[in-house]
């Protein structure tokens, strides 16, 4: 589960912080440096990428090597095996019949891109009126935004389930999308207020001067300019509801549908094959894992660069 | 091409009680160059804004063509702006630039491309045409903002301050290169600046406000000769006017022990106002540090020399002239082949049929 603010790059594996540049300017010379930082920071890397190496190479071995011990720090035999039989096992959980991993990927896939459908739409235009409009209440409404991010992720999850309640959306895919788009807004609205505001109003007024609407001045003028924000921002709340397991768990369980039949996201697939009920197919459940990392690391090796840019270009004015 | 227009125009931003722009009447000829000139803070570039649409007039017209746009859009008015960043749009090419208000106009492609080309050519900045803004130097910038302008071959352009970004030497070029294209092209322009040399040489007329008032409209050789006030005459002109609060008897002014007679017009103007000081101001190069051989009779003045400004073309002479406790400052033009040393006391001569005399409590002027 992720939380709002530390969102990691849990699957790519990639250690450093969000946002670290990928390119190194030309004129800046590498600095040496020192032999105990350089271990100390290959210690950690090891340690935070570890889970990440045996989980990896564990979907690519066979079940009678998968739990023994000392552990194998590398398959003596591989075999693709798992991945086949991860797209037929059943989950453990108590719905007949079982969603299988292809469904549950569906749904995460479409419960996230909806979230950053609407997360990106509501806060791209919330942004605009923050940064270019002066209306009563905008001051207090900037603070509520800033003030709303300092709370846990997780700690909301109580009153929205019970707001979600009275209003009779419980255990329903529209409830999720909305847990989810409720929190992710004020990070996503205060980063593109940045981003917007760094646009000159010059520019804007320019458009105007040249026979553009409002409307129009903002697709063709400031849209384009704040392109990369709204890569990050989509970033942050794709991976905020693909990665989360607590809200898919509690908000939709397996009572999600799409096409009939009961539904539940990736996350929630995966933790059901855990059941106490019989024995955990590991191999299947790593596979899985790995295949559920595989968009979110595409995604990323595509929009790296941008994803650099639109975190820190709006610190710049153009 | 056409006239423009402001009646009464006023801009009040909301929760001032005081307005950015108060009752500005102005009437722009057909092809004319006005400039609007004035410090900051005195609602030129708010007065522009008003003409564009992209401030709202609390109260009065604003007319373009004949036609009144006050509560028009923008895009509405057919004006085309030069804004003070040049406002380039940096995810498109220059050519991309200067094709923009055409497409919004959904001019057809192959008019686009010859109507670009020819604003590149005129500007010359043919070979920048694939280029972004950020590859692009001030002044080239510049011309591409001039040229998204003219593309368009609007009823008029409004430049905000176009120069501001540029070096003194650019500024100079840029600013002879402004007035040969309106010039050329005959479009009535409206040009905010508060360089009062580039609203001398640019405009037709001359623009002068303060405070959000007009205080006077001109061509810039009546603005200089003939300023309708004190603010105006100690704006206008580089060295400014020397302006002075001094002692009237009826027929003079006295400078220390020196009695400057003043012109009959004005002088009857003091006294019929009763007034027992005016406001004597008189343009540096009405001065002359060492009298000129055909200055017999014209009134002397004994003055300290107290800072020599040699510019190479013009030389300027900062005097010190003693008054009772406290001490006069003027500044004078010299020869600059024959400059007078700091702390040398000389006469300097001045020229009476060219001061200007003003009311020191309204600040107009006495007399014509």
């Amino acid at each position: 589960m992720s939380t709002l603010g530390t969102t990691t790059f849990g699957p790519s594996g990639v250690p450093g912080a969000l946002g670290e540049p990928t390119t190194r300017p030309a004129s800046r010379r590498r600095r040496r440096g020192s032999t105990p930082a350089t271990i100390a920071v290959v210690v950690v890397a090891a340690i935070w990428f570890f889970p990440i190496y045996y989980m990896i190479i564990d979907a690519f071995k066979p079940s009678y090597d998968l739990l023994t011990f000392p552990p194998q720090l590398w398959p003596s035999h591989w075999t693709l095996s798992n991945f086949q039989q991860a797209f037929t096992v059943n989950g453990a959980g108590p719905t007949v019949p079982q969603p299988s991993f292809l469904s549950s990927l569906f749904v995460s896939l479409v419960v996230s891109l909806v979230v950053v459908l609407f997360s990106v739409a509501i806060s791209m235009f919330a942004a605009l009126a923050a940064a270019r409009f002066n209306f009563r209440g905008r001051g207090p409404m900037l603070v509520a935004l800033l003030v709303a991010q300092m709370v846990p992720f997780a700690a909301l999850l109580i009153p929205i389930f019970i707001e979600l309640n009275k209003l009779g959306l419980i255990f329903t895919l529209p409830a999720l999308i909305i847990a989810y788009v409720a929190p992710v807004l004020p990070f996503t609205i205060w980063t593109l207020r940045g981003f917007v505001a760094a646009v000159p109003a010059d520019i804007e007024e320019a458009a105007l001067t040249d026979g553009c609407s409002r409307l129009s001045a903002f697709r063709k003028v400031i849209f384009p300019l704040i392109a990369p924000g709204l890569v990050a921002t989509s970033i942050f709340a794709f991976l905020l509801a693909w990665n989360d397991f607590a809200y898919a768990n509690i908000i939709l369980g397996n009572s999600g549908s799409i096409f009939g039949g009961s539904q539940e996201t990736a996350t929630v697939w995966l933790v059901s094959l855990i059941n106490p009920s019989r024995v955990t197919p590991w191999g299947e459940l790593f596979a899985a894992s790995l295949i559920f990392t595989i968009p979110v690391m595409v995604f990323f090796l595509v929009i790296q660069r941008r994803l650099a840019a639109g975190l820190t270009a709006g610190a710049v004015k153009a | 091409m056409a006239t423009v227009e402001y009646r009464q125009a006023t801009c009040t931003y909301p929760g001032m009680s005081v307005p950015a722009v108060d009752a500005l009447d102005l009437h722009i000829e057909d092809g004319e160059f006005m400039v609007l000139v004035g410090p900051s803070g005195s609602g030129k570039s708010t007065a522009l804004r008003m003409l564009a649409g992209l401030e709202m007039v609390s109260s009065g017209e604003v007319l373009i063509g004949g036609k009144v746009v006050t509560g028009a859009p923008p895009k509405a008015r057919d004006i085309a702006m030069v804004f003070q960043s040049y406002a380039l749009y940096p995810h498109l090419t220059v050519r991309d630039n200067l094709a923009f208000p055409l497409k919004q106009k959904r001019v057809p492609h192959e008019e686009r491309t010859r109507l670009v080309e020819e604003a590149a050519r005129i500007l010359e900045i043919e070979a920048l045409l694939d280029r972004r803004p950020r590859q692009l130097s001030g002044g080239q910038r510049q011309r591409v903002a001039m040229g998204r302008a003219i593309v368009r071959q609007p009823q008029a352009f409004l430049m905000d301050e176009p120069l501001s970004n540029l070096d003194a030497k650019l500024r100079v070029q840029t600013r002879a290169e402004i007035s040969a294209l309106q010039h050329r092209l005959g479009i009535t322009t409206v040009y905010v600046t508060h360089d009062q040399i580039e609203a001398m040489t640019l405009g037709h007329r001359v623009a002068v406000l303060r405070d959000g008032k007009l205080q006077q409209c001109d061509t810039p050789r009546t603005l200089y000769e003939h300023p309708d006030n004190v603010f105006v005459a100690g704006f206008v002109g580089s060295p400014a006017m020397n302006l002075d609060r001094l002692p009237f008897d009826g027929t003079a002014v006295r400078f220390g022990e020196v009695a400057i007679p003043l012109p009959g017009p004005a002088a009857a103007a003091a006294r019929g106002a009763g007034l027992s000081e005016v406001v004597f101001g008189i343009r540096p190069d009405a001065l002359h540090p060492l009298p000129a051989p055909s200055a017999n009779g014209t009134p002397r003045l004994s003055c300290r020399v107290h800072l020599v400004e040699d510019t190479g073309a013009d030389a300027w002479v900062h005097l010190d002239i003693p008054d009772g406790a406290a001490a006069l400052r003027l500044v004078a033009r010299a020869d600059a082949r024959s400059l007078p040393a700091v702390g040398d006391t000389i006469p300097v001569a001045v020229r009476v049929a060219e001061a200007h005399v003003f009311d020191p409590s309204s600040g107009q002027r006495l007399g014509d």
